[in-house]
């Protein structure tokens, strides 16, 4: 009775052996991560400034993140913009917000032009979020003023009456932690973000005597400022 | 009583408590989160308590605290029946425990306060992720050596998925929480942006396909036909379902990243295999079902059956609602909407929680060789479990539906016809609905909370009144 075999041979060897069972099983597993995720690293056609690399800041040696200008392309965030990004994660707002407009007309209307791959290849990790119990964030920068956003973050329905978000008003209290920036700035260097020794020496002055509420700000203003995109180009096939 | 039994089954028992309690904490912080959606003065201006910090807390509570110990207990406890062996190692198995519970307490401290890596179901820090995956890995080799240690010829096929879920979730962790530590407690992750999207939904929804699916299908496979007391309808069909279910469900990841910055050809053979997946599904689905095949008046008298089929029910309506969302048509009205959400839940309250739920109950008759306190209760918890899903559902259809087409509604001046204030306004009705759905259903957990522990006192203060039923 035990020595039938009532499927095909190598089930039933697969059903008697567990090691053969568990090489089976994570070779197939494997082959689907395998065949998305790893183009995905060395196709070109990927990230859009190899087609177009005007919209990557072209920075020269010995300029300094503060002499980059809205438009010259994409760029590392600030340190005060850094700060304002890990406010942001540890918060959840990705929860409620995505950063990814989609190329469709009603979509452009509302936000902006279409989110490009090349404007998060500094993102550790991505913000694109999943849901948007609030609109999307990817074209914020420059909307609204400065005080509008603090004015939204402490209270949001006293400027959006059918806003569901929770008030902020402790990111206005709490300084922002310039004893941690340079070594989050070192991090984001070791993964590729082309920081300058200048650049992570300047940061702890920099965000010296700010709030997280100046951090949050700035790093909100910045959302999908950095290139200056054509609506006559096509970026993405 | 462990050392007169023929198994190892006082951490199964201590895996099966556990899970019932955080079942009921679980859905009580995704009430509390539903709730403020609805009433956002309910965030208080704490920040521990708003809703960015508590719904990672929620997700994580439910998916791994409660999800984790009902995969525990009920792969341990089939892996001895099955194997006709006690497990490899009962330290280990202890070991596994304390540390699961370890890391829930960690996540339970981390997430409100703010300590997160940032990507979604995965957002424990560094060294929480350690932890997972030693105790992860612990739980798996503990499992193979069970099986390597087997007295039966064959591995029985509810072990099949276990291993599964075991080895893919390894893979999944493993890659996707690759970060570089900057501090204790904030660490970045060492992917970015469009291929950080890629490997998170590779991991985001395959914690769904294989710890919410797989694992949930090995219990399926082994408590449907011992509850109902007949054999699986199709041996077959187990087989096709299971290496389609393996080979297929790891492509699905990007259905999740339809026009966005992901390059096209992902999004698009996500989608393709996630039609395909229709297949394999139903045939899962409908294996279980026909199992009652000749029997369906049992479902009048065993309201543990009723937890089984039911959760079978909703697993076929959640994977064909899934594929259906995953074409780009739909998918470019239900993305970004509260449609996804009510998706997650039809599968996470109909098929996970009842499934759990109907392998609980049977586990904690067999475990204490008792009948329930109450199997009143329990067909009260199931009309509230299955009640509480039907109106969330239909709460997220309408809201996510209402929100995809006030979105791109155009007027007749060729103009966008609302804010998207306008949208959330809409909503409330909605939320409100949804948090009494959610309420319901987390109230049906506290009933089981309620029996369970009322069982076990009677089995435990009145042994000679519990003797075991006769049972094949």
């Amino acid at each position: 009775m035990a020595d039938k075999i009532y499927s095909t041979k190598l089930q039933d060897t697969l059903e008697r052996n567990i090691w053969a069972l568990i090489l089976m099983v994570a070779f197939v597993l494997s082959i689907g991560g395998i065949v998305e995720i790893v183009p995905l690293f060395y196709l070109k056609n990927t990230f859009e400034h190899t087609k177009h690399p005007e919209i990557v800041w072209d920075r020269k040696d010995g300029q300094t993140l503060a002499d980059w200008q809205p438009g010259d392309g994409i760029r590392p965030y600030t340190a005060l913009e850094l700060a304002g990004r890990d406010v942001y994660v540890r918060e959840g707002c990705y929860l409620c917000h995505s950063q990814m407009v989609r190329p469709f007309r009603d979509e452009k209307e509302r936000y902006g032009h279409y989110s490009l791959a090349s404007e998060s290849m500094y993102d550790h990790p991505f913000q694109w979020g999943s849901k948007r119990t609030g609109p999307d964030l990817a074209r914020l920068g420059g909307k609204y003023s400065d005080i509008w956003h603090v004015k939204h973050l402490i209270a949001p329905r006293s400027v959006v009456p059918e806003s569901v978000m929770p008030n902020y008003p402790w990111l206005a209290e709490n300084p922002v932690d310039s004893d941690t920036i340079a070594d989050h700035m070192r991090g984001m260097q070791a993964l590729g973000v082309p920081y300058t020794e200048a650049d992570i020496a300047a940061a702890a002055e920099s965000v010296t005597g700010k709030t997280e509420m100046d951090a949050m700000v700035a790093y909100l203003q910045v959302l999908g400022t950095m290139a200056k995109l054509d609506y006559g180009v096509t970026y993405r096939e | 009583m462990e050392t007169t039994e023929k198994y190892h089954f006082e951490v199964v028992r201590w895996f099966s408590v556990a899970a019932v309690i955080y079942l009921v904490v679980g859905t009580l912080v995704g009430v509390y989160v539903a709730s403020e959606l609805a009433w956002p003065f309910l965030n208080f201006d704490i920040p521990y308590l708003t809703f960015g910090r508590l719904r990672p807390l929620h997700t994580n509570a439910v998916i791994f605290a409660f999800g984790g110990c009902v995969l525990m207990a009920t792969a341990y406890y089939v892996v001895q029946r099955t194997c006709a062996v006690k497990l490899w190692s009962n330290g280990l198995a202890w070991f596994t425990f304390w540390g699961w519970n370890l890391i829930i307490v960690g996540a339970v401290i981390t997430l409100p306060l703010g300590l997160t890596q940032g990507k979604e179901y995965a957002e424990l820090e560094w060294p929480i992720d350690i932890a997972i995956a030693l105790v992860w890995v612990a739980y798996t080799v503990n499992f193979v050596m069970t099986i390597a240690n087997r007295k039966s010829s064959h591995i029985y096929v509810a072990n099949w998925f276990f291993l599964g879920m075991m080895i893919m979730i390894t893979y999944l962790h493993v890659v996707n929480s690759l970060a570089i530590p900057v501090g204790m407690f904030k660490s970045y992750s060492i992917f970015s942006g469009v291929q950080d999207a890629m490997i998170q939904w590779w991991w985001g929804h395959n914690a769904v396909g294989f710890y919410l699916t797989a694992g949930f299908l090995g219990i399926m496979y082994y408590f449907v036909p011992k509850q109902a007391n007949r054999p699986i309808f199709s041996y077959r069909l187990s087989v096709i379902h299971f290496w389609a279910l393996m080979f297929g469900y790891v492509w699905l990841g990007a259905h999740h990243l339809q026009y966005t910055a992901l390059p096209d050809w992902t999004g698009s053979l996500g989608a393709a295999v996630s039609l395909a997946m229709i297949i394999p599904s139903w045939g899962g689905a409908v294996n279980g079902m026909m199992t009652l095949s000749g029997a369906w008046d049992k479902l009048r008298t065993d309201y543990v059956l009723r937890f089984l089929i039911a959760s079978l029910a909703f697993y076929a309506m959640s994977t064909f609602e899934g594929p259906v969302m995953s074409i780009k048509t739909v998918n470019a009205l239900s993305h970004y909407t509260d449609w996804t959400i009510g998706h997650v839940h039809s599968g996470a309250l109909g098929w996970v929680g009842m499934v759990a739920a109907g392998a609980l109950y049977h586990l904690f008759t067999r475990l204490w060789k008792t009948e329930m306190y109450s199997p009143k209760l329990v067909n009260t918890h199931f009309w509230l479990a299955t009640i509480g899903t039907v109106i969330y559902i239909v709460a997220m259809w309408i809201s996510g539906i209402m929100q995809g087409l006030m979105w791109r509604d155009y007027d007749e001046f060729g103009t966008l016809t609302y804010t998207f204030a306008e949208s959330v306004a809409a909503m409330h009705p909605y939320y409100a609905m949804r948090a009494v759905g959610g309420f319901l259903y987390m109230l049906g957990g506290v009933v089981m909370l309620y029996n369970v522990v009322m069982t076990i006192r009677q089995a435990s203060t009145n042994p000679s009144a519990s003797a075991e039923p006769a049972r094949a």
